[in-house]
């Protein structure tokens, strides 16, 4: 069938933030959309709050909406766009929530907009856990044992049927937030009323747990024809019982015979076609008992997901881009499959290769969170990688991760030499206590407990692997025990402790070496094995093994049954390198790695940029990358994909065949960083600020003399190597002091410390030691205003892109802060300084490229808190609100070309206000405190645009999932020295006609200045008190601000509380003061949603 | 190299990998499989006689072996050609591994050689003959050896699958039901029995199994079994079977489909599609490296759906050329029509008869492995018989 024709605007609804269960993926797919549709000449009408994305690109849809994804706000779009049609599959759970609310509220129906990809009925039978059951039974599928409830008690009476353990999960709920596993009536019942108040609906599924058994997913296209498709197998390594965000997954699915997989594929089909989901991709997931073959459904997404994503990486067909194309009337076999040019998107793709999919923790990040795995995911991102076989890929997955593993380590120092009793007995132990619970580590415990010789029989009892992965694994540690025996000069003495050589010169030795090359150790762990270095493992492999290279073999949708078009690579050691190279100019662009906190879709979007920027200029980009989340992984995105880890070995490989003109380290965040001194010596050439500038402002002790240099003024601070040296820079510097080891991103471990006792605790609780990690230590400068500047430089002129205000005080991580732009308090003067002292430091550090400056400004002062010479969280951001492009106006700047030949050398003024908010994932970690502090635990960020600040704010709050409440009950408890400035808040919201309740000594000062104000009891005072207020919804919003650390415990319970009745809450001065302006403005005004296409003119 | 194996092509290409399975050397045309389930289907599917099999999939053997999956008396292939093959197989049905499997049915195979680059030689020289040996060692020596073997084209391979004797087959698919209605329970089996003859090309178990599913009585004949003798037993339906190599080498059968032509209805699979095609007077040829594998698209030209399909074939009917208007052509048996072609390379799939009832695939609707998008055919067959006999 041809295109539709009868539609000619349609809306496509993006998914928002990062938050945890939901990330890059919608970019991926909402940016695939988006093109797709505009290149079959639709006119597409896009919204998503999310700056840091590339589908909110000006130039990718017609119109751009940065607005919050709200059923208030998406009718506002349009009444003004009128669109004929909405795509709701796109977004992630966010859309189609939206695109149900928007329904029931009949907006569609009123303003006669279509729903195309999935109806409203196929949603709610997918979505409807109750209707979605009875689907699967009149199809004759088995479904878990279940039931909804909406109270506790209806929930106990089930348990009796099911039996422990039990699945607990909210209903109607974002894609992370899924269940929990109660082993016992205690958990039972916490579980059970923590999924009620989680719920939007206030219901709960209690259900039989599936705890054990295998786990599959299956990605289904279909078209308006009723073909289907099923695109990938995906099977978990980790069983049922923990969230498939957070296992590791494999494709193709390895252990089911062809008939338990058709059977399984019939099944699929029939869900698809009985759900209804007219065209595109659908995700399905399936559990087979290991012991009977016994299939039951689990559920299905019907839209793209996170495993469309990971399929659409895995094999080369492009879920999202197919998906929208067949929402607009276009069948599978009028689809041309995109990599062989010559066969059709309907057929299934079948691959030669294995892939791996590896979940990355963020656990560190949240004090006090448990770090087991449940049905609910925690997980912050992935990486995936592509083997000739299982082994390769897991290891290659394992090392792309960036937690500084370079494979299947040992976690138990198992490598070398063990002696039979005490220390072996004590690794046994920890091993087999590690293997029983499923936690982030475990892969590399099992191997570890394969490695002290535990069966595989009573490895699959603690951790329901399955067996064929158990053997796969311990092939790795068999290999392991053989190449050691050779590397050692008596052959079976691996039980003594002789000095370990490396006698590779006979043939023998040399084939092993090859070998463990195919199985994908690297370089790094075989000098771990080796017990030597990986630069001479390389280049012993160089010399000896010449004949031995890797080769890249290319992603083709077909195991070779086609020739691949697309330049989509991965390396392997094989006997033919596919990658043929060009001869034209080109450039090597080096991705971002896996999401993590710190470090997320915001670099991606500046690798995207670099790369098209590239091709603008008519130069050769070659991405690699290795999270499969993201549009830099799209092999559309660059001239040639690398999906390779981001390490020093592999990235070296992809130079050694290509030979750029030059790498791009900048724009990836500090995965890439990290490796521009390794790569600088490799004597490859870093495009843009040298590696030396970069050291440079990562060395504290060079840095501080370059700003004595500059004459400019930076918090008192030092390094400290150990534990003394560290006591006395506190004394010396002075409390309160900010504390972190060095070389990490996104203030891991960064701690604000009061006194020497407190530092003395830090330095005990750390775990880096401080030979290693040097301790650096700062003055923290109390109540000042930080600022971040992102600037770009050719290396002659210095061009401030933005200066944004932020709206917390210094101290709390960048990451985690509000920030204005242009500033919503600073003086006019004040700001001038901090451009001046930008570009000066642009100067000085010969800069090209683009730079990022941290300041904090205490009364008149200007102190210099950090600076990177790299792109930062907050291009995005900078460049959706003066509507440059400046992430690829620096890499144009980085080839060559000046700012003036650019035509960037002012911004233009701009007439309104762009407020950044962050997203936090705490309602997924139970029990973490939500406090703000220097150490950053935002997953995502959205972004408020409007004719002032105080709109801005509050549709950067909205966009964050807080409504402000226009009325009602404000509960204050705050610190003495925000005394002051609760009363001026407290006054405005008593105005905007807010009962005011405090605590008796916020009570006390704000009554004594003539407010009214019911006193509440803390919660050591006696009930009620002001967490059973909370409890009870008598309270509209929140305002918590503490100081000490015992106050912090004390108070934590009306933090946790607020989030989980998801009230409104503010544990910070600034904060609320933002709020509050934004409450009078919402007051006074109503809500306007404006495009970026009228924001910036053309 | 402890247990070290080669392979040999005809092109002269050595591959260097492990042995496996039954110690010994082999030959045979090497042909690539791209499908990643059902490797034990495809070991014995009798129409892998005379080749030797090279899965592009990375692991082989990984869920063992199920007595109830073999889909013939034996192993048919030449011998097996993997990249991995599993240490210890997984699976809830799983009696024995693949190796012991091999050693079982005495197959020669070979692994640990880069299957991409030997799939990739294939696609781009075309399919080519070759020798594994895990006991002659000298590459020169077994390159040379490679360079004499016969290729498959004109031989009978046939006459060495077919049964000795005719028999009756009584099985149907019972657990694993490929064809179900929409509330997922196995289409019912019709009261009316229809008694169907079999021509045993090198017929897979699943075509058995399938038409007992649709309620017929299945006689399986050797495939040199004259029209009379098949007119003596008097079916309602007559079946030509999937099987081995060319189909001129198979040309003796021709006359009798000829003769039966339009006295019952016929479904021709595969190879028996390719007969009916001789017999209908369109010729032959060889695919440049046949398809073998899982997820073939063909499309049904008439309503325009897709199935994913199985495949296995090196040899493909010629697309007759048609009356542009009516979409048929003219047989001494009345009019023609293709029904189905390949998307991904627009290869004849299927043919029926306009006014005798005969349908002809050349894909594999009874799967095994592979997709069930084509099962329904079976049913299509059994119609054409309730209307014949109607």
């Amino acid at each position: 069938m041809p295109k539709r024709d009868d539609l000619h605007r349609i809306l496509l609804i993006g998914s928002g933030p990062i938050v945890i269960g939901q990330a890059c993926e919608f970019d991926y797919s909402g940016t695939q959309a988006c093109q797709a549709l505009r290149r079959e000449g639709y006119e597409v009408v896009l919204i998503n709050s999310n700056p840091a994305t590339i589908m909110t690109d000006p130039d990718l849809a017609n119109r751009t909406y940065v607005e919050p994804i709200t059923a208030e706000v998406v009718e506002r779009i349009i009444e003004r766009e009128r669109p004929d049609a909405l795509l709701p599959t796109m977004g992630g759970q966010t859309a189609l929530n939206v695109t149900i609310d928007l329904h029931k509220r009949g907006i569609l129906e009123k303003h006669d907009v279509q729903l195309i990809g999935a109806n409203y009925d196929a949603i709610i039978k997918a979505e409807d856990r109750e209707t979605f059951k009875r689907v699967m039974a009149k199809i004759g599928l088995a479904t878990p044992l279940s039931r909804l409830t909406r109270t506790r008690e209806d929930a106990v009476k089930f348990l009796e049927i099911v039996g422990f353990p039990a699945i607990v999960r909210p209903s109607f709920t974002l894609g992370g937030t899924g269940g929990n596993v109660a082993y016992n009536r205690e958990e039972f019942e916490r579980d059970v009323d923590w999924a009620l108040l989680t719920s939007p609906v206030g219901e709960a599924l209690i259900e039989r747990s599936l705890i054990g058994w295998k786990e599959y997913e299956l990605e289904v296209m279909r078209d308006l024809n009723d073909n289907v498709v099923i695109v990938c197998p995906i099977e978990n390594f980790d069983a049922m019982g923990i969230h498939t965000g957070d296992s590791i997954t494999v494709a193709p699915a390895m252990t089911l015979t062809d008939k338990e997989y058709q059977r399984m594929r019939d099944a699929a089909i029939r869900i698809i076609q009985e759900v209804g989901v007219d065209t595109g991709g659908s995700n399905i997931q399936f559990a087979v008992n290991p012991e009977n073959g016994e299939m039951i459904v689990i559920e299905m997404n019907p839209r793209v997901s996170r495993s469309s994503a990971l399929a659409s990486k895995a094999t080369g067909f492009p879920i999202a881009k197919i998906a929208a194309k067949l929402a607009v009337g276009y069948t599978l076999d009028e689809i041309t499959n995109d990599v062989t040019h010559v066969t059709k998107a309907a057929f299934e793709p079948t691959i030669d290769y294995v892939v791996v999919k590896v979940p990355r923790f963020a656990f560190e990040k949240f004090h006090g969170s448990d770090p087991t795995l449940t049905t609910q995911m925690k997980s912050v991102g992935e990486a995936m990688a592509l083997g000739r076989t299982f082994k390769e890929a897991f290891h290659k997955a394992l090392r792309s991760l960036e937690i500084d593993r370079c494979g299947l380590v040992s976690l138990n120092a198992l490598d070398h030499y063990l002696p039979e009793d005490g220390p072996r007995q004590d690794a046994l132990e920890r091993v087999r206590t590690a293997t029983r619970a499923p936690h982030p580590d475990r892969p590399w415990h099992v191997a570890d407990g394969l490695r002290l010789g535990l069966s595989k029989e009573e490895l699959f009892t603690a951790t329901h692997v399955d067996p064929w992965f158990l053997d796969q694994l311990e092939e790795l540690v068999l290999f392991e025990r053989q190449l050691l025996r050779h590397a050692r000069k008596h052959p079976n003495a691996d039980d003594t402790a002789e000095t370990l050589t490396v006698p590779f010169q006979e043939t023998e030795s040399r084939d092993l070496l090859k070998d463990a090359k195919r199985l994908g150790f690297s370089d790094e762990r075989l000098a771990q094995l080796l017990a030597t270095t990986a630069a001479d493992v390389r280049a012993f492999r160089k010399t000896h093994l010449a004949d031995q290279r890797v080769t890249y073999s290319r992603v083709d949708t077909c195991a070779a049954e086609f020739e691949a078009m697309t330049p989509y690579l991965y390396s392997t050691y094989g006997r033919e390198c596919e990658a043929r190279p060009t001869n034209r100019e080109k450039v090597i662009i080096l991705g971002g790695g896996p999401n993590r906190i710190g470090q997320g879709i915001e670099f991606d979007y500046c690798c995207v940029h670099a790369a098209s920027a590239l091709r603008e200029l008519g130069i050769e980009t070659i991405m690699i990358n290795c999270n499969p989340e993201t549009v830099s992984t799209d092999y559309d995105a660059s001239d040639r994909l690398y999906f390779e880890p981001l390490t020093e070995e592999d990235v070296l490989n992809v130079i050694d065949v290509e030979r750029p003109m030059g790498v791009v380290v900048q724009f990836g965040g500090q995965t890439p960083l990290k490796l521009a001194l390794p790569l600088a010596r490799a004597g490859i050439p870093i495009l843009g600020t040298s590696p030396d500038a970069i050291d440079l402002a990562e060395d504290r002790e060079r840095f501080s003399a370059l700003l004595t240099t500059l004459g400019l003024r930076q918090p008192r601070n030092g390094t400290a190597r150990s534990d003394e040296e560290a006591f006395a820079l506190g004394s010396r510097i002075g409390y309160p002091v900010i504390v972190r080891p060095s070389y990490v991103l996104g203030g891991r471990a960064m701690q604000i410390v009061y006194d020497e006792p407190s530092l003395r605790l830090y330095v005990k609780t750390n775990v880096l030691t401080p030979a290693q990690y040097p301790l650096l230590i700062d003055q923290y400068l109390t109540d000042a205003v930080e600022v971040d500047v992102d600037a770009i430089s050719d290396g002659t002129d210095v061009v401030v892109a933005g200066v944004l205000e932020h709206v917390e005080e210094a101290g709390i991580h960048s990451g985690d802060s509000a920030c204005s732009l242009p500033p919503h308090s600073l003086a006019p003067a004040l700001i001038d300084i901090i451009r001046e002292q930008t570009v000066a430091l642009a100067r000085e550090l010969h800069v090209v490229g683009l730079m990022n400056v941290q300041f904090a400004v205490r009364d008149h002062d200007v102190y210099i808190l950090e600076v990177n010479p790299r792109a930062s969280r907050t291009v995005p951001f900078v460049s959706k609100t003066i509507g440059v492009p400046v992430a690829k106006l620096a890499m144009k700047a980085m080839v060559g070309h000046s700012l003036q030949d650019l035509r960037f050398t002012t911004v233009p003024p701009i007439r309104h206000v762009a407020v950044k908010e962050s997203v936090f994932p705490f309602t997924k970690f139970g029990n973490v405190d939500v406090l703000l502090g220097p150490e950053m635990r935002s997953t995502g960020e959205v972004m408020g645009i409007d004719r002032d600040f105080g709109w801005a704010f509050a549709k950067s709050q909205a966009a964050a999932g807080l409504s402000l409440p226009r009325a009602g009950t404000v509960i204050m408890s705050v610190k003495d020295g925000d005394k002051p400035g609760t009363l001026k808040v407290a006054r405005r919201l008593q105005a905007l006609g807010f009962t005011i309740q405090a605590t008796r000594g916020t009570g006390a000062y704000l009554l004594k200045h003539g407010l009214t104000v019911e006193t509440v009891n803390k919660v050591k005072e006696g009930r009620p008190h002001l967490v059973d207020h909370i409890k009870n919804r008598r309270a509209t919003l929140v305002v918590n601000t503490v100081g000490t650390t015992s106050s912090q415990a004390d108070s934590l319970s009306i933090r946790r509380e607020a989030l989980h009745q998801n009230l409104p809450y503010f544990t910070t001065i600034q904060g609320i003061q933002a709020a509050v302006t934004a409450m009078e403005v919402m007051t006074k005004s109503s809500l306007t949603v404006k495009p970026l296409q009228d924001y910036h003119p053309t | 190299m402890r247990n070290a194996a080669l392979l040999a092509l005809a092109d002269g290409t050595i591959f260097e990998g492990r042995a496996l399975g039954f110690h010994g050397e082999t030959s045979g045309e090497v042909v690539f499989n791209t499908a990643m389930t059902g490797y034990q289907e495809i070991l014995t599917d009798p129409s892998y006689k005379g080749q030797m099999i090279v899965m592009t999939c990375p692991h082989v053997g990984n869920y063992g072996i199920a007595r109830e999956d073999d889909e013939s008396r034996r192993t048919w292939a030449e011998g097996f050609i993997v990249s991995e093959a599993s240490r210890s197989p997984s699976n809830w049905r799983s009696a024995l591994s693949l190796q012991e499997y091999l050693v079982q049915h005495r197959l020669v195979g070979i692994e640990g050689i880069d299957t991409r680059y030997l799939t990739r030689r294939l696609r781009n020289h075309g399919s080519q003959v070759g020798v594994i040996s895990h006991v002659d060692l000298d590459p020169a020596h077994l390159r040379a050896q490679a360079k004499t073997l016969p290729s498959t084209t004109g031989r009978d391979l046939v006459g060495t699958v077919t049964c000795a004797s005719s028999y009756e087959w009584k099985d149907g698919t019972e657990s694993w039901p490929s064809y179900v209605d929409a509330d997922g329970q196995p289409v019912p089996v019709p009261t009316r029995r229809f008694h169907v003859v079999v021509y045993d090309f090198g017929v897979k178990h699943n075509i058995l199994r399938r038409l007992v599913d649709e309620g017929c009585t299945v006689t399986v004949v050797p495939a040199a079994t004259t029209a009379e003798a098949v007119r003596g037993m008097n079916p309602d339906g007559i079946l030509l079977s999937n099987g081995p190599g060319d189909p001129e080498g198979a040309s003796y059968a021709v006359p009798h489909v000829q003769d039966l032509l339009g006295w019952r209805p016929m479904l021709g699979i595969c190879l028996g599609h390719q007969l009916l095609g001789l017999a209908l007077g369109l010729p032959t040829y060889k695919l440049k490296f046949g398809h073998h594998g899982a997820n073939h698209p063909v499309m049904d030209v008439r309503s325009r759906k897709i199935a994913i399909t199985s495949q296995n074939h090196n040899f493909a009917v010629t697309m007759p050329s048609v009356d542009p208007s009516t979409g048929v052509f003219a047989t001494p048996w009345g009019q023609f029509a293709p029904t189905h072609v390949s998307l991904n390379d627009e290869c004849l799939e299927g043919l029926a008869g306009k006014s005798v009832p005969v349908l002809s695939l050349q894909y594999h609707p009874e799967a095994a492995p592979g997709p069930h998008d084509a099962s329904y055919l079976f049913r299509q067959f059994r119609r054409m018989m309730e209307q014949f006999h109607a």
